[in-house]
């Protein structure tokens, strides 16, 4: 396990890095500008990184906005997250094929390409640890998801802002990445340049690094990155009391706010559509018009939905009410029970992307009976 | 490196289809390839009508005979319409079996008390099965059935035959009746304080829609019966049976991980709440 | 000898249980045993309600005919239950038919004798309610049960 002193990499080096990852042979992604957004896709070169761009978010609020300086990574999370390649969207699990009076089923194959996520916060770290928890830690394993994930190599970015419904501090996942990296990067723009600060997490993020341009970081340098995750942890736009989140909401499945927030939810299932740590899925079947070929694939699914809760009968959750309920008590609480940990890592992602606002934080709040009703 | 795959199903084909009442089918299956595998009383299988989808449906054969593996099945939606519809020779698709069974081990020198409601007779008869197979090993054994009316009634041969046996009292009631039905008629819960068992040395193993299994609790515990002896197999939207796909999840729990049976003062607190 | 027999009976069934001595005898001065004979009626809907019983052989089915299905059972007693609570209040008629399933015997209780004997005394007028409301309340919650159709397509 490396365990190294942290060294300097300047923005050539930050190319170099793209070159080093793309020469061992990784599919290298990472946030990029594009539908006025920040998403993750295939890069090329630091080029394609969103330069001097940043966001402003709030409930049901996203813009970019351009910064006064050429910062790469001046922005916080957009509306997608690494699970669109860890946890594909889609899969297809397998194809079968009549033969005489049997089938014959075979497998799709599992992606081989390794993938690089470069600029992974602290809290979709976070994220992905809990998504390993849910989809390797038990006693079965979703082999695609093993598949893309083994072999990953991760490059976290510290944040040096917090977005408008970031609340990592209050679920203690960020805003430093501490664990589950690679490499990490803290972004420094100042007087003496624009640089990064590296700190490796693995011996295969050390390995990497050695094939850069490098050089030991100054104290002063070590210090200033330290004030930018403070920066960062210090400008949360929202918090949100967890020690006793799980307790209270099993507490008040029945509160009146439920009723409440009801009302406002469309029920769209956009929270769960952006949301780094939901895992759910469905199947479907196919076949072809001659009844010879069939084939099952697996796609994202959501707790929104009717059908999600549909047994023999009807759906066990058919109020929207019910269905908020699941999805909020899901992350915050019996996410606990499931997996032994929270289900929420307070990327804020939720908040900025439901289409009328509802906020997480407050929705526990008033439930707790401290915020305003 | 060739990871295990537990959506990939394994070809089965039926040998046998019977029908146990008004779109209700048993078929037993056998493996393409290998022997069947291996289950515990309660526990369920994803069966697969390819090019259709995919159910789970517990298996309610005997644990005791390997050579045939017994599912009965409803014919409610379009897959296990198109299950029950397959014929000697036709080809399906099976993973599993998976979840929690019933508790044969806790019951051992106790009284066990088999409250079924309709179909959820079917994840019960393993269980009947392996009671009476180690007869010995268990207090008095009582079942208690309810279902809709006399044509409903499944496995009503292997019911006949098991009530001439003399160290075991099943009781079968029926909601309404036309004709000559000479049994009960009522609720099934009606059955429990008129039945023979030790409510302190007593384990409940309950099975059916989950309003009928509340009522059953309620008279369960009149009867003097401890919430940590009743046992239920609850019914959620079972997709990946893994415990992967979140589809099952009742409040804290995965049914399909940490059930399908449960003991009922672990899942108590969110069974009363609504649409949880 | 006869009412000294029926004494004993009354005082041993589930239903009478717990009620004391001169109170049953009350009671017991309106009872008489009976006995039906598989298939045998012991009443039909629309007839006075002037007798109620106390099953202690045999099963009773409580039907009601319905046009196209004949007669539909929708409950059956037993031993130590009783049939018929129509005879409590007015217009004290039954509303469904009893019908033997085999041999039953009962004691049959005189209606109008146990009401004049209630009115006469409250105590034991609350008795007998404190017997009958739970059985009305038993059969509420098992229609109720009955009316979800659990078991059937919707279930």
């Amino acid at each position: 396990m490396a365990n190294s002193e942290p060294v300097v990499l300047d923005v050539d080096g930050l190319s170099a890095l793209f070159e080093a990852l793309k020469r061992r042979g990784y599919r290298v992604v990472g946030p990029t500008v594009r539908d006025k957004a920040i998403v993750y896709d295939d890069l090329d070169s630091p080029a394609d990184l969103p330069e001097g761009w940043t966001d402003e978010q709030d409930g049901g609020h996203y813009r970019l906005l351009r910064r006064d300086d050429r910062a790469l990574f001046g922005y916080v999370v957009g509306p997608q997250s690494w699970r669109q390649f860890l946890h594909a969207p889609r899969v297809e699990l397998w194809h079968g094929t009549k033969s005489g009076d049997g089938v014959r089923i075979e497998a799709d194959p599992m992606p081989s390409e390794p993938l690089a996520f470069v600029g992974v916060r602290a809290c979709e770290l976070q994220a992905i640890a809990v998504q390993d928890r849910v989809l390797m830690g038990g006693a079965y394993v979703d082999p695609h998801y093993r598949a893309r994930r083994e072999g990953a190599f991760l490059v976290a970015v510290n944040c040096g802002r917090a977005g408008g419904t970031c609340f990592c501090v209050s679920m203690e996942t960020g805003p430093k990445a501490t664990a589950g990296f690679d490499l990490s990067l803290t972004e420094l723009l100042d007087g003496d340049g624009h640089r990064f600060l590296v700190e490796t997490g693995t011996d295969t993020g050390q390995a990497v690094l050695a094939e850069l341009p490098h050089r030991p970081a100054a104290a002063a340098e070590i210090a200033a990155a330290a004030a930018v995750v403070e920066r960062a942890a210090a400008s949360m736009g929202r918090e949100m009391r967890s020690d006793d989140v799980r307790d209270l909401l099993m507490r008040n499945l029945e509160h009146r706010r439920w009723d409440d927030v009801a009302d406002r939810c469309l029920s769209c299932g956009n929270c769960t559509m952006v949301c780094p740590t939901c895992f759910c899925t469905t199947v479907e079947e196919t076949s072809g018009l001659t009844g010879a070929e069939s084939a099952r694939s697996r796609r994202w699914d959501s707790c929104f939905t009717m059908d999600f809760s549909y047994i023999h009968g009807g759906s066990v959750r058919s109020s929207t009410r019910s269905r908020y309920r699941q999805w909020m008590t899901h992350k915050l609480a019996t996410w606990h029970d499931q997996f032994d940990m929270s289900g929420c890592v307070g990327c804020g992602r939720c908040i900025t992307w439901c289409p009328v606002g509802i906020d997480i934080t407050e929705e526990v709040r008033a439930i707790r009976g401290d915020g305003p009703n | 490196m060739t990871i295990f795959d537990p959506m990939l199903p394994r070809i089965a084909r039926t040998r046998r289809r019977r029908r146990d009442g008004p779109a209700v089918w048993t078929l037993d299956i056998e493996m393409a390839e290998g022997g069947p595998p291996a289950f515990a009383p309660g526990q369920f299988n994803m069966l697969t009508a390819f090019g259709v989808g995919e159910v789970p449906i517990s298996v309610s054969g005997d644990p005791a005979d390997p050579s045939r593996l017994v599912h009965t099945i409803r014919a409610v939606g379009p897959a296990s319409t198109a299950l029950a519809r397959l014929g000697p020779g036709e080809v399906l698709g099976l993973r599993g079996p998976f979840g929690v069974g019933w508790p044969m081990e806790q019951a051992v020198g106790r009284d066990v008390v088999v409250i079924a409601g309709g179909l959820g007779l079917a994840p019960l008869r393993p269980a009947l099965y392996r009671l009476l197979a180690e007869r010995e090993r268990y207090g008095s054994i009582v079942l208690l059935y309810g279902t809709r009316s006399p044509e409903e009634i499944l496995f009503r041969r292997e019911l006949e035959s098991w009530r001439r046996r003399l160290d075991i009292d099943i009781e079968v009631t029926v909601d309404h009746a036309v004709g000559d039905w000479r049994g009960h008629v009522g609720v099934v819960t009606t059955l429990i304080p008129r039945s023979a068992f030790e409510p302190s040395s007593t384990v409940a193993l309950v099975c059916g829609p989950e309003i009928m299994m509340r009522f059953a609790i309620a008279s369960l515990q009149d009867a003097g019966v401890a919430d940590d002896a009743i046992y239920l197999s609850m019914e959620r939207n079972m997709k990946c049976a893994v415990g992967l796909c979140g589809h099952c999840q009742m409040g804290p729990v995965l049914v399909c991980r940490d059930g399908p049976v449960f003991r009922y003062d672990r899942i108590r607190s969110i069974l009363g709440a609504r649409e949880i | 000898m006869e009412a000294h027999g029926l004494d004993r009976i009354l005082r041993e069934h589930r239903f009478f249980a717990g009620l004391d001595e001169e109170s049953c005898g009350v009671v017991c001065g309106c009872a008489k045993n009976v006995r039906f004979e598989a298939g045998e009626y012991l009443f039909r809907a629309g007839e006075p309600a002037d007798q109620f019983y106390l099953l202690r052989h045999g099963r009773v089915a409580l039907e009601v005919a319905a046009p196209g299905r004949g007669a539909v059972t929708f409950q059956t007693v037993g031993e130590g239950e009783i049939v018929g609570v129509s005879w409590l209040i007015p217009p004290y008629r039954w509303t469904y038919d009893a019908k033997a399933v085999e041999l039953v015997r009962a004691i049959a209780m005189d209606a109008a004798c146990l009401r004049r004997k209630c009115e006469a005394d409250h105590d034991l007028g609350y008795e007998m309610m404190k017997r009958f409301v739970p059985v009305l309340v038993d059969r509420l919650q098992n229609t109720r049960l009955q009316i979800l159709d659990v078991y059937g397509p919707n279930g």
